[in-house]
């Protein structure tokens, strides 16, 4: 890419179960005016806007972007909206960001949000298809099969789960932002909150939230110019695979393995471990921290459980990873993408606040969707590659 | 249908629009193939012509190699194995199951793709992955050009398929 890119703004919303005072174009005015102010802009700074969400039959407004256009800035100008399922906010902030790298604009403006409280994803998430029986309730009836193939075959101990549960609790009570503050979070709470897609527990899953995402990318002659410190994007990643396939390894999928191969090419990274000092994970169930572990080459096959077990998951451990409570405590589905993605620049800008990682240089913001199809990711430094 | 009639000066923070939608699909050949074939009782598969995979249902080409798949069909038994599964407690409008019902990925013999089908029939603690499973279809005078017409799948006494022999479909 000729142009070196930066992250000069991020705003987030509150995230919660009903934003009722806000409506849809409020919820994403109110992320996007916090981005301009971290940046030290105004409307009239940006060339052009990208819009995320996750599938139209959530609200069920089709379209939404025409109406929302406006809200954030984008009369006049360039827009575009994104979608690739769940993994969305990460795939729409590469797009914003691959408009500067390449030199079609100088300043970009993305937004990413979901608002659930007026949408009812389990029910979009459950339709009957002509050629199959409808079995698959909601996301977690899609993918409490694949955890109990984990499970299966590395041998993980049934609780790896729950430690996971309680760890990114524990996050997000240093993350005002957060939807779920569970102040008395713990092994036996979530350990004895009920079963809903065996062997996925309630406390195991994300909620339902309200929310949105927004960044400002700047050339490198603009980012100088910004008032805070500025996250370097060192290189991003998509990569895709069919939903179904024979033979296809529906708990590793290729295109993970694909993607985070890729992606550490491009950064410079050859030991992912080693180098990044924190990640923010796309785990909707508990059981993808362990996983994606693995899906982001971060612990060898059927190993990644291990992490988590010793505690190097932690914030202060040896690569925290969703110090902001994570999708596990907030989920405004679109959104929680970009939100994985503004963290991990959040952390190397050194403006985490209570949840930063010290000294956190190099971060990876990763996001999935789809059966487990779609990743997009990328690397952000405090440095210039 | 508005939820405002408390005060005049809150404001409205939600209405209620349903949305209704009628889908009408062109099955296409190779899927009308499959239904029909369904509604005579008989599980009809397809060979990828690239690595001769037996794909059911059947749906006109290979979606990891983008190929047609337009040989002759593969008859595919009604029972297999189960690969993984859910026992599900949560409750969907669009899934008229009572809960907890178990939902199942199922290979069937001589196909090499897995359906989504549901387990009855069965102790739900002694559901477990590898174990073997028979259709148990709707009376024949109900069958249509449907996959209803498998009502849903049951244990048989047969011993359990080894690990190895399916682990390539989880
Ligand atoms: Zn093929």
């Amino acid at each position: 890419m000729a142009e070196l890119t930066g992250v000069v703004g991020i705003g987030q919303t509150k995230y919660a179960a009903k934003r009722a005072e806000l409506s849809m174009p409020g919820l994403l005015r109110e992320a996007a005016l916090r981005a301009l102010e971290d940046a030290g802009l105004t409307w009239n700074d940006i060339d052009a806007v990208v819009i995320g969400k996750a599938p139209d039959m959530f609200e069920g407004v089709m379209m939404p972007e025409l109406f929302l256009n406006d809200a954030v800035g984008g009369a006049y100008k360039p827009m575009l909206r994104v979608h690739t399922a769940g993994s969305v906010g990460g795939s729409t902030a590469v797009v914003a960001a691959s408009l500067v790298q390449s030199g079609v604009h100088d300043r970009v403006l993305t937004v990413a949000y979901e608002k659930q409280s007026e949408s009812n994803a389990t029910w979009a998430l459950s339709i009957s298809m002509p050629f199959s029986v409808a079995t698959i309730a909601g996301a977690g009836g899609y993918f409490a099969p694949l955890v109990r193939g984990y499970i299966r075959r590395s041998g993980a101990p049934d609780d790896t789960g729950i430690r996971v549960a309680v760890k990114d609790r524990e996050h997000a009570l240093k993350n005002p932002l957060a939807h779920l503050q569970l102040e008395d979070i713990s092994f036996e709470m979530v350990a004895n909150s009920p079963m809903l897609w065996d062997p996925i527990r309630y406390l195991e899953t994300c909620p339902s939230s309200d929310g949105a995402c927004a960044m400002i990318f700047a050339n490198e002659e603009l980012a100088r110019q910004a008032p805070n410190p500025v996250a370097w994007v060192h290189a991003t990643e998509m990569r895709s695979e069919p939903t179904m396939f024979s033979g296809r390894d529906q708990v590793m999928p290729q295109a993970t393995l694909d993607n985070a191969a890729s992606l550490y090419k491009k950064a410079g990274i050859q030991n992912p471990r080693e180098e990044i000092d924190c990640a923010e994970i796309y785990v909707p169930f508990s059981w993808f921290e362990p996983m994606w572990m693995e899906g982001m080459l971060f612990a060898p096959t059927n190993e990644g459980w291990k992490m988590t077990y010793e505690g190097a998951t932690k914030l202060g451990g040896e690569l925290p990873v969703n110090c902001s409570g994570g999708v596990l405590s907030s989920n405004p589905i679109g959104a929680s993408g970009m939100i994985r993605f503004a963290e991990s620049a959040l952390q190397v800008r050194g403006m985490a606040g209570e949840h930063q990682v010290d000294g956190a240089k190099k971060a990876l913001g990763h996001a999935y969707g789809g059966g487990s199809q779609y990743f997009s990711t990328w690397i952000v430094s405090s440095e210039k590659p | 249908m508005s939820e405002q009639e408390s005060d005049a000066n809150e404001p409205v923070e939600m209405l209620r629009m349903p949305v209704e939608l009628d889908y009408t699909y062109s099955a296409g050949t190779s899927a009308s193939r499959f239904l029909r074939a369904f509604a005579e009782g008989k599980l009809l598969g397809q060979r990828c012509p690239v690595d001769g995979k037996v794909y059911i249902p059947t749906r006109g080409s290979c979606p990891q190699h983008g190929v047609p798949i337009d040989g002759e069909p593969v008859e595919v038994a009604d029972k297999g194995t189960l690969v993984t599964y859910s026992i599900v407690r949560v409750p969907s409008e669009n899934i008229p199951l009572e809960l907890p019902y178990v939902a199942i990925q199922v290979v069937l013999d001589g196909a090499d793709t897995a359906m989504h089908h549901v387990l009855s029939e069965c102790e739900l603690e002694d559901v477990h992955m590898g174990m073997r499973l028979q259709a148990k279809w709707k009376p024949r005078e109900e069958w249509e050009t449907s996959v209803g017409n498998i009502l849903y799948f049951i244990p048989i006494d047969e011993p359990d398929a080894p690990y190895d022999s399916y682990k390539e479909h989880i």
